[in-house]
């Protein structure tokens, strides 16, 4: 069986290069230039895949990506990307295809049962039948259903493509390249504006690819299709982007594109990505998306072999296929009968042209007839036989009454249908258009615009090749016009043949079969029939949005397009309503499927986010530190010895801080620098603190409150000169904070003359702390007197580190002698290098951000976000002493007078103490008077911080308490799931409670 | 190529091997500067271009540039002055001399953000790989300077020419915009 | 993605060079200490989510820096007019009228 339904000659393929592929393992060739639904169909195979619920055979039935049945799963490099339409995947040596949605194999498939089963598989069926007991959807019901039902099998490996991103602009952007698209994309680009043309397939020109009943300018379509990209290609303000789906229209013009870079190539460049997400802003937008052939909804219509006319042509015209050697044309229109024509003309033998109406046009009849095709007309598919394609078509006569009788049957092996043409109103529809019901065309067209784009040719209800292609012109310099304010004279190409058919019909067909043992389908991917659609209505579905819902008519991944129309029809004509009054479903995002790569691009990985890194990175890491993420930043966790666990690691860093001295990267806190001479009033404003006494070389912790009066930031705050601040933030708070500090400065207070500007990069930091500390810093430190007098703790002065310039702080935030370092960024790590050196010289270590922790919670310094959760007040974290008792007004000031901030019952920041000094509680855990409370009973608090501390030899925490200030010394419990923890409340301040080894 | 640049104030870090060099585009890190925050209200313009020595922009995303330093609009009362790492004392005096007692504010930003040279055919088409903005010529000319994002970090765009670009990010986030620009050029190696 | 014309910049950009910080004209009272509780709460939380068009605070913070304000349309999420902090309230109903003729 090679190719046995190729033609002679003819099509866009190359028959000079013969391509091999497989499918469900059988070896097969095709041609390069092949889709593989058309290699399959020149090798005779029409049968692709089993339907979704029934497990159905199927063929398949179109050959565009609305295709609903020919869902294959292709592998490559030891992966399969399941659910890619035969239609759209391109032949290339070695492809490696497979069938879906079959067990064992598509030939023989136990799923094949609910077809027989059916009756008990209506409308709405999984939500009638699987509401009782709630408890088995998750474990029983829903995977049996999954697993039975569905697709293609998703793939088990990371996805090793790599997906690139471009943002692009354009004047004009063309969406589709058929002959209304190529015409709007020349005429456009005649008057210079930045034109690109996308189009989905692997070749522009759209249906002119398989026109040849026309010509244009007196070529061949397909020539001039040649001549028009050519001229198009020579342009530099012309982009001409095949296989490439529009696949979303977002506000303000702006179009998402899915560009496919490899999948069509047997051997691709491992340097190419292999989708390319385009985000593109187009001033004006022509839809040139053409329309679809809808399929007739007659019994039995979904059996292999049978297919949209149009695509049967196409087939044959572009891919030099047969699609039999015995077809059926069924119709109700007159596009079809140029179908027959052609195929006919190609030596395929034309059952009869089974014509819905009762006088379809006499041209027709009279070349149908000098070819010596049979005409039935007034004439119906009643039905069809076949086991795994069709071998006969049931036939009917339809009376003037409607009714219709038996007219006997016809053998065939294809049978081209066509129930008339829907134009493709998506991406117009996505734009936020509105559509309207055009009784003319018998369709829904594009209606009131609400962004900058017009709808071109078919896709606006226009037949008759002449007509589209002047209709793409005219929309290709409208829209220049628009975008740019330039014309152009442009020449429209005239084109003969391909006249505008009429006809079509909507809805279910009449028959005269047993409607309780039929199935007539509407949605081939979803299984949905006319009788479910019927169904819905009688179960009280009005409304077309339920109607979908209840049925999944619709749902499936080509969202209706080949379904909608007749799906409304049949739910219109049982409501007995007019079709405009059903409504009309909306068409969303993506157009066709979008792989997950092409909307995480470069994404991934490494570049998921940034990743910050401090000056002592590279040294943390090549001293196998472990590190955490604080928001973007990488900071050092802890810093492991051979054989130590992290609990070993931070006891020791604790330790050695407590007893010697440590050192530790504090680069990553915010940093700002408040300039001029309205300095101190603006951080009077923003601070909770007083700020204008304080002198000059010094610093004071700030807290920062929302309006609402809650803590929400803090950090120490150096006074530089009289008029200049150096204002540090945490980690996480700093972009926030700057932006609130910039809000209010440019909208609340444009009268003060202050500035600020981020530093937090400026300067790389290092914290030195513990008794040590001065001798560690003193040998390097020039310009400043560091003796305790001369520079005590809260001390900030400017001298030179290392030879460098430095800002040097005298802070701890760990309750001993301490000093941070500021240096320019670049210098950072050499300053870094040195001190670790001088430190280890004296005995002490470096830290990570866990010790950091640890060593403040045994000084009960909260840490805002852990300690506070938005909610806190000052008073709440026992620090009203940061609050300036005189100042009038600050940010949060009025709010802290609030009824709720004032009232009894506030949780308070308290210290815990378990009873069991070993035991560690969980941070977050709940802390409740009762050792059991009953179910139901709410919290009085939680751990918001928990550590085992060296320094007491025992385990501590922080919480937050209803009343906690009050209840010192008095037991409370921590339930949890294996036993509750008593607890006994302490004041939050475990170590050195009066701060002497702050000073010394 | 040179010929084409509107300043040569970005040299390239001669210790330093180019970060991507193909034909079509390359990606070189450069030397040090110093950089200047300056903020003030209209005023203060005259007396800070008389102590920075060249015109402070009014022009908005636009640049004045002398031989040895330049001066970006970045926003009404916001412009970033550039001259070479060692002149950032002189620079500075020069300014707090000439401004005296006006209202301003002048930080010393140097440390606070490193730049990479971006030139080629393909620079615009790189740089779009993850800037929103229009780089076409017309939209945006050479001269023209803005801060706006690459992907997820904020940067400093700047066209010396029409195919050179100089990016600026604050340090922690170099390795992330020069990671992504590499990654996206490599598509330019296939064959 | 939206596009924003920033009335300093003087161009329009992506909407990921800006923040949106919610409805303008909500100046933070003089002396919030003369404020009851009822105002104070009102001037924290309560905000107009009109269907149609509403003046909001933007932030150019990937570009400028500055603050303004917009008039958008909720339904149709379009840029109606952007000015310059501390410019008065537009009109909105003569806007709306504008924009129906």
């Amino acid at each position: 069986m090679s190719q046995s339904f190729r033609t002679e000659a003819g099509g866009r393929i190359d028959r000079d290069r013969k391509v091999t592929f497989s499918f469900d393992g059988d070896q097969l060739e095709g041609y390069e230039g092949d889709t593989l639904a058309s290699a399959l169909l020149a090798n005779g195979i029409h049968m692709v895949g089993r339907s979704f619920k029934y497990h159905r055979p199927r063929g398949i039935l179109t050959s565009g990506s609305e295709e609903p049945n020919a869902l294959v799963g292709v592998y490559r490099q030891g992966d399969q990307t399941p659910n890619l339409r035969a239609t759209q995947v391109e032949l290339y040596e070695g492809l490696k295809a497979i069938s879906q949605n079959r067990f064992p194999s598509l030939g023989f498939d136990v799923g094949a049962v609910n077809d027989f089963l059916s009756p008990l598989f209506p409308a709405g069926f999984y939500y009638k039948t699987f509401m009782w007991p709630r408890s088995f959807w998750d474990r029983v019901y829903e995977p049996i259903i999954r697993a039975a039902a569905g697709l293609g099998k998703p793939p088990k490996n990371a996805d090793h493509d790599r997906y690139a991103n471009l943002y692009a602009h354009c004047d004009v952007l063309v969406v589709g390249s058929g002959p209304a698209g190529l015409a709007a994309a020349l005429a456009a680009a005649e008057t210079g504006a930045r034109v690109i043309l996308c189009d989905e397939q692997a070749e522009l020109g759209g249906s002119l690819l398989s026109e040849t009943a026309a010509t244009i300018d007196g070529k061949t379509p397909v020539d001039w299709v040649e001549d028009a990209i050519r001229t198009l290609q020579a342009m530099d303000n012309v982009t001409l982007l095949p296989r490439t789906t529009a696949f979303g229209y977002f506000a303000q013009n702006f179009v998402a594109l899915a560009e496919r870079i490899t999948d069509h190539v047997s051997e691709p460049d491992p340097n190419l990505p292999r989708e390319r997400l385009w985000q593109l802003r187009a001033k004006e937008v022509v839809i040139a998306a053409g329309s679809i052939e809808r399929p007739m909804v007659f019994p039995e219509n979904d059996r292999p072999g049978i297919m949209n006319a149009e695509a049967g042509r196409t087939y044959l015209n572009r891919y030099g296929v047969k699609v039999g050697h015995k077809a059926l044309v069924a119709t109700a229109c007159d596009t079809a009968w140029q179908a027959a024509f052609d195929l006919a003309d190609a030596g395929v033998e034309i059952a009869a042209i089974a014509d819905l109406r009762e006088n379809p046009p006499e041209a027709l009849q009279s070349i149908a007839q000098a070819r010596g095709i049979r005409v039935e007309t007034a004439c119906v598919v009643t039905g069809t036989t076949g086991r795994k394609r069709i071998d006969k078509a049931l036939l009917g006569r339809v009376s003037a009454s409607g009714s219709v009788a038996s007219a006997g049957d016809l053998a065939c092996d294809s049978l081209l249908m066509s129930g008339g043409w829907t134009p493709t109103v998506s991406l117009y529809s996505q734009s936020r258009g509105k559509v309207m019901w055009d009784e003319a065309a018998g369709a829904f067209l594009p209606g009131q615009h609400v962004q900058n784009e017009r709808s071109a040719g078919s896709s606006r209800g226009l037949y008759g090749l002449n007509d589209v292609l002047a209709d793409g012109y005219a929309a290709g310099e409208e829209a220049a016009k628009a975008a740019t304010g330039k014309s152009a004279k442009v020449t429209y190409a005239v084109a003969s043949g391909a006249e505008a058919g009429s006809g079509g019909t909507l809805g279910a067909l009449p028959d005269d079969r047993d409607a309780s043992r039929v199935k007539a389908f509407v949605d081939y991917q979803n299984d949905v029939t006319a009788k479910d659609v019927k169904l819905a209505v009688r179960e009280g579905m009005h409304s077309i949005e339920h109607i979908k819902r209840y049925t999944t008519t619709g749902m499936a991944t080509d969202q209706g397009r080949l379904s909608n129309m007749n799906a409304l029809a049949i739910a219109s004509k049982a409501l007995d309503k007019p079709l405009t009054d059903v409504g009309l479903t909306t068409f969303r995002q993506p157009f066709t499927p979008t792989t997950f790569g092409t909307f995480a691009t470069s994404s991934r990985g490494d570049f998921f986010d940034p990743v910050r890194k401090t000056p002592s990175h590279q040294w943390a890491t090549d001293s196998d530190a472990a590190f955490e993420d604080v928001g973007q930043w990488k900071r050092a966790w802890y810093f492991p010895k051979a054989g130590e666990d992290i609990h070993a690691a931070v006891a020791r860093e604790c330790e050695v801080v407590r007893n010697k001295l440590g050192l530790f990267d504090a680069s990553t806190l915010g940093k700002i620098e408040v300039v001029g001479p309205d300095a101190a009033e603006f951080l009077e404003r923003m601070y909770t603190n007083p700020w204008k006494k304080l002198g000059v070389g010094r610093c004071r912790y700030g807290l920062m409150l929302n309006e609402a009066g809650f803590i929400i930031d803090d950090g120490v705050v150096g006074r530089i000169a009289e008029d200049r601040f150096h204002v540090t933030t945490t980690t996480g708070g700093a972009p926030s904070v700057f932006a609130t500090m910039e809000d209010y400065l440019q909208t609340e207070w444009p009268d003060l003359d202050v500035w600020i500007t981020s530093t937090t990069e400026q300067y790389a930091v290092a914290a030195v702390q513990g008794p040590l500390a001065r001798e560690a810093i003193a040998p390097f430190v020039q310009g400043i007197d560091l003796s305790p007098d001369a520079f005590p703790h809260m001390s900030v002065a400017t001298g030179t580190f290392c030879g460098v310039p430095c800002r040097l702080f005298r802070i701890s935030f760990t309750g001993e002698v301490g000093f941070e370092i500021n240096v320019p960024r670049r210098h950072g790590e050499m300053v870094w290098k040195t001190l670790e050196h001088e430190v280890a010289k004296l005995g002490g270590c470096t830290y990570g951000t866990e010790t950091m922790h640890v060593l403040r919670a045994e000084k009960g310094y909260i840490i805002v976000g852990q300690e506070t959760d938005g909610t806190v007040t000052p008073d709440d974290a026992g620090m009203t002493w940061a609050i300036g008792k005189k100042k009038h007004d600050f940010v949060g000031k009025r709010g802290l007078q609030r009824p709720d901030l004032v009232a009894d019952n506030r949780k308070q920041l308290v210290g815990l103490l378990t009873t069991d000094p070993k035991v560690v509680l969980e941070e977050g855990a709940q802390i409740t008077e009762s050792a059991n409370p009953a179910v139901g009973t709410p919290a009085d608090g939680h751990v918001t911080s928990s550590y085992h501390s060296p320094a007491m030899g025992r385990s501590i925490a922080l919480a937050l308490v209803k009343n906690g200030r009050a209840l010192e010394g008095k037991t409370l419990h921590v339930p949890m799931p294996d036993g509750s923890i008593p607890v006994t409340v302490t004041g939050p301040v475990f170590f050195d409670p009066k701060g002497d080894r702050l000073n010394g | 190529m040179a010929d084409d640049l509107v300043s040569t104030l970005y040299a390239p870090d001669a210790g330093q091997e180019p970060l991507l060099a193909l034909p079509d585009v390359s990606i070189l890190k450069t030397a040090p500067l110093a950089r200047l925050s300056f903020r003030g209200r209209n005023g203060v313009l005259a007396a800070a271009s008389k102590g920075f020595g060249l015109d402070l922009p009014v022009k908005p995303l636009s640049a004045e540039t002398g031989p040895d330093r330049a001066a970006f609009w970045l926003g009404p009362d916001e412009w970033l002055l550039l001259a070479q790492e060692d002149m950032l004392s002189e620079t500075m005096e020069g300014l707090a001399t000439a401004l005296g007692d006006t209202p301003h504010a002048l930080v010393d930003v140097s440390h606070r953000q490193d730049a990479m040279l971006v030139t080629g055919d393909q620079a615009a088409w790189l740089l779009n790989s993850g800037i929103p903005i229009d780089l076409h010529l017309e939209a945006f000319p050479v001269g023209m300077v803005t801060r706006t994002l690459f992907h997820k970090a904020p940067v400093m765009l700047w066209r010396i020419g029409p195919d050179a670009f100089v990016v600026e990010a604050w340090g922690s986030f170099i390795d992330y915009v020069a990671g992504l620009l590499i990654e996206a050029a490599q598509e330019l190696k296939a064959a | 993605m939206l596009l924003i014309h920033c009335p300093y910049c003087g161009v329009e950009r992506p909407e990921t060079e800006f923040a949106c910080r919610g409805e303008a004209h909500i100046i933070r009272p003089a002396d919030p200490s003369t404020q009851t509780d009822e105002q104070w709460a009102e001037f924290l939380y309560l905000r107009e989510n009109p269907k149609g068009l509403y003046a909001e605070r933007w932030r150019h913070i990937h570009g400028c820096g500055r603050f303004f304000n917009a008039v958008r349309e909720t339904v149709s999420d379009k840029f109606v007019k952007v000015y310059k902090a501390g410019e008065p309230k537009p009109d909105l109903e003569a806007l709306a009228k504008e924009m129906s003729a």
